[in-house]
């Protein structure tokens, strides 16, 4: 029977950042992907952030088939009937290296996974992972396509849902509350025209975030990307916040909602939509994770929980890259000490502790529980676009002093309220 | 375009490839189940739908594999696993 020195479930972020740094070392590494391809199954919003995984990886990023730099960050507060934007752009989002990209997971994932099999990683696609072998409780194999394959250990990078971690019983399903769904269109357009209408040069890009309307007020919020020669347009809503709101539309329809406001329709004019995709996203943060290691096997990526939203920045395939290296740096330390047991593959864990991983995850512990705050998503923007909207006002006759204007809005039982929602805005 | 055409068109865009059975099944006697209703409103693909004896009904093709319903419905509701390697919606660009 052949056998592995390291089995991976999934050719994602995670799985191919872990074969190709175990590959590189030398190890027999076998991926499995149910795609027809790496990436197949993947969806990101997305933009991913060099910074923390640039020096994990040093000769891929020169050659990587990423999308286009982000040199502006927008924040939408969408209210009902107006919005107000914050836009920011700074030379330091220019400078190279550059701190982001957007990018499509089918074109990156795939050449990856190329950059692991130049290392010597074996990648076998259409194939699914059905089970684990365990044998005197230790994961020793898995059970796919009808093959039994075995190896030292085993890296579940499967994804947000991870059945390969069920199976092992390292977790149960998550519950709803941690997590959100995310639906996309891809949209083509001219990319003469994104550059046009973005106020990008060359291959600059754009990111921007809608909160509020952009969700129907539920909780999540809206996003835009640009690429090569596409906009990558979404939402995520709460899956426990779409549940308990049921006069809310059908989440397809959000999307076609969000699509048609007055911020969104002029930028996407005259593009034609190539692709429609949906995934669930872990939203638990550091309190949701799942264990990141057993007997025999390794959790990373969004199979781990590794997802981040803290407002500003939504991320996770940075934290998907980077444990999908650490897990096989611990891998190579237990296959020195020739232990591949529970104890043995802890370190996994203490390498995650030590990096940017789990720091941001501790950092920003209680992010999930204050951004759900509904008045965030609900009243902010109302507020603030009526404020503005007062302002801006020149009425048919004279026009109200600003101070007793402002206060109309900001009355002292708003502004006790704001008090207190930034005590707790403290917390992140 | 209502609604469901719109969704439909879109769907259409996606690459998917047939596979042997479905990947996702109502358990038997479960498909009167309230949490059946909830995924009628959230599967992104709409494809759970009520059928007019009460029952909800779910059509697999353009599933897009996204795990809301697992979340939603939960194991006791649906047998729950992907399709088989090789089937199943294959991104183009994800």
């Amino acid at each position: 029977m052949e056998k592995f020195d390291v089995i991976i479930a999934g050719a994602g972020l995670a799985g191919l950042a872990a074969a190709y740094t175990l590959a590189g070392n030398g190890l027999e590494v076998l991926v499995l992907e149910r795609g027809d391809y790496p990436g197949a199954k993947n969806v990101t919003g997305g933009r991913l952030y060099v910074n923390p995984v640039r020096d994990l990886f040093p000769e891929l990023w020169h050659k990587a088939p990423l999308e286009r730099f982000i040199v502006q960050e927008g924040a939408v507060l969408m209210a009902k009937e107006r919005s107000v934007a914050i836009h920011y752009s700074g030379h330091e989002l220019r400078a190279e290296p550059h701190q982001s990209y957007s990018i499509l997971r089918a074109k990156f994932d795939r050449w990856l996974a190329e950059q692991a099999e130049a290392k010597g990683a074996m990648l076998l696609t259409r194939v699914r992972v059905d089970d684990v072998i365990k044998e005197d409780g230790r994961i020793v194999g898995v059970l796919a396509g009808g093959d039994e394959l075995r190896a030292d250990a085993v890296i579940a990078c499967d994804g947000v849902l991870s059945l390969v971690s069920e199976k092992a019983g390292l977790r149960a399903p998550g519950s709803c509350h941690d997590y959100a769904v995310g639906i996309k269109e891809v949209i083509a357009l001219d990319p003469g025209v994104i550059n046009d209408r973005f106020h990008l040069e060359e291959n600059e890009g754009t990111a921007c975030l809608f909160i509020g309307e952009a969700t129907h007020g539920l909780f999540g919020g809206g996003f835009l990307y640009t690429n090569k020669e596409s906009i990558s347009l979404g939402i995520v809503i709460g899956i426990e916040s779409l549940l308990e709101t049921e006069s809310s539309p059908d989440a397809p329809a959000l999307l076609d909602a969000f699509k048609q406001r007055p911020e969104i329709s002029p930028l996407i004019r005259g593009g034609t939509t190539v692709e429609y995709a949906a995934h669930v996203i872990p939203e638990g943060g550091f309190k949701a994770l799942s264990p990141l290691y057993g007997n025999g096997i390794l959790v990373a990526g969004d199979a781990a929980g590794l997802a981040l939203n803290i407002g500003f920045t939504v991320r996770g395939m940075e934290y998907a890259l980077a444990s999908g290296y650490y897990a096989a740096q611990a891998v190579l330390k237990a296959k020195e000490a020739g232990n591949f047991g529970n104890e043995s593959l802890s370190i996994y864990q203490q390498y995650l502790e030590e990096s940017f991983v789990l720091k941001d995850f501790k950092s920003f512990r209680e992010a999930p529980a204050v951004l759900s705050n509904p008045r965030f998503i609900q009243h902010y923007p109302e507020l603030l676009g009526d404020l503005l909207a007062e302002i801006y006002r020149v009425p048919t006759g004279p026009k109200d002093r600003l101070y007793p204007t402002i206060r109309k809005v900001f009355t002292l039982a708003e502004m006790w309220s704001q008090f207190k929602d930034l005590r707790e805005v403290t917390r992140i | 375009m209502s609604d469901s055409e719109l969704l439909k068109a879109k769907l259409g865009l996606d690459v998917f490839k047939p596979g042997g059975e479905p990947h996702i099944k109502i358990r038997p006697g479960m498909e009167k189940d309230p949490r059946l209703l909830q995924a009628i409103r959230l599967c992104p693909a709409g494809l759970y739908s009520a059928a007019q004896t009460g029952d909800v009904v779910l059509t697999i093709d353009g599933c897009l594999e996204c795990g809301t319903c697992r979340y939603v419905c939960g194991d006791e509701v649906l047998q729950w696993h992907y399709p088989e390697g090789g089937t199943g919606v294959q991104f183009r660009f994800g």
